[in-house]
């Protein structure tokens, strides 16, 4: 479904990706942890479309498409979704109609019918009692107001009603205590299909308990230094980053030296 | 209007002479001209002038625009932005009442909503005693002049006790004939006590030769009365629009003024309060949404003169393209206003590099124990807003349209007159790209 190859990206001058190499194949979840300032929420805005970040080299395909050619939103109605780490607040826009307007994009993108302000009522409110979202909160401008908890359950649930192929999670998991965080899981782990993949970006192991992965990469310094199954992550939670970090300058350098 | 020569307001001025009229209202007439004369037009060097140009003025040549509905029916006011608001109404074409398109029968036969020409003739005892009582001509040549040159507008008066809910709308339209022309509206609001209403002045235009509106509104809000006042202005391309709305409150009444521009090549509003009785509250908010070439100059002044009076006013500005703008709000608070609580904000969105705003709030304080805070901001559109919207899959415009139109809501929702409020958002729905989605999504 996604093949990131060799991806180099700079932002303000200053390069944060340095060769990021990635495959995803469709049903599959992919948890990429690491250190503050490894570049994490770097490669999951560059997969959305951020265009503050500048590619220098290197690719991403997409479902047989060039990703990086493609507007943010031409990626959204194509089924990528990002669940913002720190989501946006826009007084004076109204959740429902906001979610409404970007369902409708994408259906019609898809040469599907628009939905029904009726039908579309009925898919919110299933989707709000699954993951325990205050109706009270869809009648609210976007996030505004919103504790950080809500905040986050906002963007899982926006994620469940636009149904993406790829969902990639941008530390959805900081800041939440425990029960939110098991509803956010919960959110995930009810959208796991064949046809669905994830990339859940997170510092910490901890919703790897409840989001279990099929493959845990580590990024260091803008480069995958490590990859393996749901036990790497445990392995980190025991011994830090550390000794990766300095794995990864090592072969920067000897990479530099060769 | 190369070849011609500019307007001769003295000799139009001579040959509006009509000894019939009461002796007063000729005194007034007589002294304003006077001052129009010693004051001329205003420049930049003055500061209340600064940002705005008033040339066209000083060069064009205005006829003074005469009556006559043109064949005008009710069907091409309806098309209009501000032209059918579903409501009694008096109708005035090129600043002449014109009866044929009012509609009045509705009204309580308690309210008075009459041509103020009317008036002049038949009952002038009935505003003698307010009418350039308020708007000082002094210094003002533009009020001077419109003062030299009444001639119509609205009346209206609210008896003590009388409490309406239905709005009443006095609806001025200019049709633009081959001349350039000049019209001078006066219009007159008076609420005694304990009387309650809420008034629509809309000023819409068709055609598309220069016209220039010179207009001038007097609100006297007697004690405890309560008024909603909505002006709002959707002129033509072509239309320089000038326009005081002077506001003087007694005791504990309760004023609350919004300005929408929407329209004109160059237009200043000056909105001028004066809370002159204890506990009086005042209102002012506004909304101009500007573009292309156009001018719009927001300059108001609320002038605490009694203790505990309380006065809010927030004026939210949209410019695209090349359009200019200018607010410049001023707060006098005077030595015997103590308690005073005043809060004055302006927010600016400009939505191109040369689109700009120049922004002036001012307090003047000589009172000692008082609550008056101010602030502007003058911003774009923000970016990771766009982005988050778009990320979702909303299109470039259509989030851009989105989000403005976001923005004009905070103020829009302040417009307690649900057909006020949709035809100004009809207005933004057509002026933004893509507005019928977001009209759609609403």
């Amino acid at each position: 479904m996604l093949e990131i190859k060799n991806l180099h990206v700079k932002a303000e001058g200053k390069e944060i990706l340095r060769g990021v190499n990635l495959s995803v194949k469709a049903g599959e979840v992919h948890s990429i942890m690491g250190p503050n300032g490894s570049g994490k929420s770097t490669l999951a805005q560059v997969l959305a479309g951020r265009e503050s970040y500048e590619v220098t080299s290197g690719e991403v395909i997409f479902k047989g498409q060039d990703l990086l050619a493609l507007a943010p939103e031409d990626r959204a109605r194509q089924g990528v979704f990002l669940a913002f780490q720190y989501p946006v607040e826009i007084p004076g826009v109204s959740n429902t109609y906001f979610l409404r307007a970007a369902l409708n994009a994408i259906r019609k993108s898809r040469g599907e019918e628009e939905i029904s302000a009726l039908d579309f009522l009925d898919l919110v409110k299933e989707k709000m009692a699954l993951l325990k979202i205050d109706e009270s909160l869809m009648s609210r401008p976007v996030n505004h107001g919103f504790s950080g908890g809500e905040k986050k359950r906002n963007e899982i649930f926006q994620m469940s009603v636009l149904e993406p192929y790829l969902a990639v999670l941008d530390e959805t998991d900081s800041g939440l205590d425990i029960d939110a965080l098991k509803i956010v899981a919960e959110g995930v782990n009810m959208l796991r299909n064949e046809n669905r993949a994830f990339i859940v970006v997170t510092h910490y192991q901890r919703l790897l308990s409840y989001i279990v992965p099929d493959y845990v990469h580590v990024l260091c310094s803008g480069r995958i230094v490590r990859s393996g199954d749901s036990s790497l992550a445990l392995e980190l939670e025991e011994k830090g980053y550390s000794w990766l970090e300095e794995a990864s300058s090592e072969a920067v350098v000897s990479g530099e030296a060769g | 209007m190369g070849a011609k020569n500019p307007t001769d307001y003295s000799s139009s001025f001579v040959r509006l002479q009509n000894p019939t009229e009461p002796r007063w209202l000729q005194a007034i007439r007589k002294a304003a001209m006077e001052r129009f004369s010693e004051l001329g037009f205003p420049t930049p060097r003055q500061e209340e002038w600064k940002y705005t140009k008033v040339d066209f003025a000083r060069k064009m040549a205005f006829e003074l625009a005469v009556s006559g509905p043109n064949g005008l029916n009710g069907d091409r006011l309806d098309q209009l932005t501000f032209g059918n608001l579903e409501c009694p109404r008096i109708v005035f074409v090129n600043g002449h009442y014109c009866e044929k398109l009012s509609s009045l029968q509705e009204l309580s036969s308690q309210i008075q909503v009459q041509s103020l020409a009317e008036v002049l003739r038949e009952n002038p005892e009935w505003v003698e005693p307010y009418l350039a009582r308020y708007a000082s001509y002094q210094d003002h040549a533009f009020v001077a002049l419109n003062t030299a040159f009444i001639q119509d507008g609205a009346f209206v008066h609210i008896p003590e006790g009388e409490r309406i809910q239905e709005p009443i709308h006095l609806l001025f339209l200019s049709t633009a004939p081959g001349e350039a022309t000049v019209n001078h509206p006066r219009n007159l609001i008076v609420l005694d006590e304990d009387s309650q209403a809420t008034i629509l002045e809309s000023y819409v235009g068709i055609g598309h030769q220069p016209y220039f509106t010179n207009l001038v509104t007097e609100i006297v809000a007697g004690k405890n009365a309560s008024l909603d006042h909505y002006k709002l202005h959707s002129e033509s391309d072509e239309a320089f629009h000038i326009a005081t709305l002077q506001i003087h409150q007694d005791r504990s009444s309760d004023v609350r003024s919004f300005d929408v521009t929407l329209g004109g090549r160059l237009t200043r509003n000056e909105v001028n309060g004066v809370l002159d009785g204890e506990g009086a509250t005042c209102t002012l908010d506004g909304l101009y949404l500007v573009a292309g070439g156009q001018h719009v100059d927001n300059h108001t002044r609320l002038e605490h003169a009694k203790p505990h009076c309380d006065s809010r006013e927030v004026y939210t500005g949209i410019l695209d393209g090349k359009a200019t703008g200018v607010f410049h709000g001023r707060i006098v608070v005077r030595p015997d206003a103590q308690k005073t609580d005043s809060k004055q904000t302006n927010n600016n969105l400009l939505l191109s590099d040369e689109a700009v705003i120049n922004t002036k709030p001012q307090l003047e304080i000589y009172a000692d124990d008082v609550k008056c805070t101010h602030g502007a901001t003058v911003g774009q559109l923000d970016e990771d807003a766009l982005f988050y919207l778009r990320s979702r899959g909303v299109g470039a415009t259509t989030a851009r349209s989105m989000l403005i139109y976001a923005f004009a809501s905070q103020v829009t929702e302040g417009i307690r007159v649900k057909s006020v409020r949709s035809e100004v958002d009809d207005f933004l729905f057509s002026w933004l790209p893509q507005g019928h989605l977001i009209k759609e999504a609403v």
